[in-house]
């Protein structure tokens, strides 16, 4: 007897979400965790991604325009259009990002590292554009968001205390497909919903070129893995690549400290986060 | 002598019954406690059950662990309370013309710390319910924290204003996803089953709502339809580490029909007028609590203990 054919098994419908109760509960979120702390305001790096451009509707939504301050970073690569969608997904809430860029800083540092490749570059960017976030927060007195959609975080796709490095993270538990859809859904620019995801550190990178994975698919399979909790067998029984999803396992693996604080070597008989462990909203 | 007390004191009890609503209001708090801050919390409590007295609620249920918060880790025993504390005391007074049930952490005289509800009456405590099922799976770590309770056990809800007395049971969050637990109160007469809970949301593909908010529905109607008694579900609402508690408190007719207007996950609180006699009409309607076969459930029971004994 032949198995009944599942065709949504491998598809990306399966991950569809309900755009109205996600959103209640990402504005929800934004709103109680920066209230409860005494702030009313947030910072956000603005690139013009399909992913910080969804983290900026939200927040604009939650807290009001007048709470978000989007910041752009370009450096001397960056493309055009990055500054454009990012101005032009800030412009549907009426407000205007900062930009800020980082050529001089980041030059200035490798023309004593001229030999640093592209992943020490990228990583630098991501860095520097994260202490600029932090530091205007402060100025702002405002909580910085983070904008790594869970694909991202569970393939270890992005920079430690880089774009990884947040005070909170609204979108940590969307796949990128389902940012789309939540992009779509808060009417962000069409253009944002269909240009190629990139990093954009430096000329012509594309995630899915550079992962060797296409998210339409690298979703499903993190999904049914993960959120369905299913066997590797089992997934590659459902019609999945083998050697994909064994690549994809590899990465969730060999990613995991970039999804864990710091590790500390344990002497005393109370140690943090082992055996002292508090909820981060204690108190509040 | 027989026939004669039947038309004395028979009939007027069905007249009384049909033309004198026998119920009572409760006001299900659902709020957003401070995470590990008892003492903001129970301030906040004796203005709610304040309030809900003036709008002339009989009882108010409020959420689990409403003095605490929910995801305390580490916290438990600093906000835990032994049923002596000035706390306790101070809820209790405030609990001489309205009833209340409340959520705390309660630590025994042998430090175990319980998930508990009280229930607060007539100025004192009135009764204690621990929670038995202690979900420690996914994002719950309740075995890691706290001691289970071991008892399901109803009690009568002094309800000023009903003319006779209401049994209710406490059941606490995941209490009721164990049937069992909702059938030994059904077995002790319980009319009401008042469910504190802190439901963190959930789930949100399409087609099922927030997953747990479904699942929370289905076990309120199915539980209230087959026991044809009352479900008072109280849920907090609020963020704790990133983790939202989705509210939808309601209470459900003893037929499975929702009868509070629907909330969704705000602070407010819902009122709902209990009757004696929807609850007299379910039971004609469906007798399944008259035809529960206890006896075979006993003797099945037995059987199952003895065959396990005998290896």
């Amino acid at each position: 007897m032949s198995p009944t054919p599942r065709p949504i098994a491998s598809s990306v419908d399966a991950l569809e979400v309900d755009a109205a109760v996600v959103e209640e509960l990402l504005c929800g979120f934004i709103r109680d965790e920066v209230h409860k702390v005494g702030f009313e305001s947030v910072v956000v790096g603005a690139s013009g991604g399909v992913d910080s451009s969804l983290v900026v509707a939200l927040a604009c939504r939650a807290l009001g325009p007048e709470h978000v301050y989007p910041v752009n970073m370009p450096y001397r690569t960056s493309s055009v259009e990055s500054e454009e969608d990012a101005r032009a997904v800030c412009a549907q809430y009426g407000i205007e990002p900062a930009i800020e860029g980082i050529t001089e800083q980041i030059d200035a540092y490798f023309a004593r590292h001229a030999d640093a490749g592209v992943t020490r570059r990228g990583n630098k960017m991501a860095r520097e554009r994260m202490t600029i976030l932090y530091d205007l927060s402060v100025e702002h007195r405002s909580l910085v968001l983070g904008t790594s959609n869970k694909t991202e975080l569970l393939l270890g796709y992005g920079t430690l205390f880089g774009d990884m490095a947040s005070a909170l993270n609204p979108i940590g538990d969307l796949y990128k497909m389902q940012v789309y859809a939540m992009g779509r859904a808060l009417g962000l620019p069409e253009r944002v919903l269909t240009k190629a995801p990139s990093a954009d550190l430096w000329v012509g990178q594309s995630d899915e070129e550079e992962l060797g994975l296409r998210y339409a698919i690298v979703d499903v399979v993190l999904f049914r893995l993960i959120d369905e909790r299913r066997s590797r067998a089992e997934v590659v029984a459902m019609g999945f690549d083998a050697d994909l999803v064994d690549d994809v396992v590899r990465r969730v693996r060999a990613s995991q400290y970039k999804r864990r604080p710091p590790v500390i070597a344990k002497v005393s008989e109370r140690t943090i986060d082992r055996d002292f462990r508090y909820p981060r909203d204690w108190g509040l | 002598m027989i026939v004669q007390q039947r038309e004395t004191a028979a009939v007027p009890e069905v007249a009384r019954a049909q033309t004198e609503p026998d119920g009572f209001v409760a006001a299900l708090a659902q709020l957003s406690p401070r995470l590990g801050n008892v003492a903001a919390n129970l301030e906040r409590h004796l203005e709610i059950i304040g309030e809900a007295a003036g709008a002339g609620a009989n009882i108010v249920v409020f959420p689990e662990l409403s003095l605490t918060g929910y995801f305390l880790k580490d916290l438990v025993p600093d906000v835990a309370l032994r049923i002596d504390s000035d706390e306790i005391s101070r809820l209790a007074a405030a609990c001489r013309d309205v009833d209340a049930l409340v959520g705390c952490v309660l630590e025994t005289d042998d430090s175990r710390f319980h998930n508990a509800v009280v229930y607060f009456s007539g100025g004192r405590v009135a009764h204690v319910h621990a929670k038995v099922y202690l979900p420690t799976y996914g994002i719950f770590d309740e075995q890691r924290y706290l001691a289970a309770g071991d008892r399901f056990r109803s009690f009568d809800l002094t309800t000023r204003g009903a003319r006779s007395r209401w049994r209710a049971g406490a059941l606490i969050c995941e209490d009721m996803w164990h049937p069992s637990a909702v059938a030994l109160l059904a077995r002790q007469g319980v009319e009401a089953f008042l469910v504190p809970s802190s439901s963190p949301g959930r789930g949100v593909l399409r087609g099922a709502a927030l997953g747990t908010a479904n699942s929370y529905d289905v076990m309120t109607r199915t539980y209230a339809q087959l026991f044809t008694a009352y479900v008072v579900y109280c849920n907090r609402v609020g963020y704790e580490d990133g983790i939202a508690f989705w509210g939808g408190s309601r209470v459900v007719g003893p037929d499975g029909a929702p009868v509070s207007d629907p909330v969704g996950a705000e602070e407010t609180i819902v009122y709902q007028r209990l009757e004696k006699t929807a609850l007299r009409r379910a039971r004609i309607a469906y007798p399944l609590l008259r035809d529960e076969r206890h006896d075979v459930t006993d003797a099945e029971t037995d059987r199952i203990l003895r065959r396990r004994a005998g290896g």
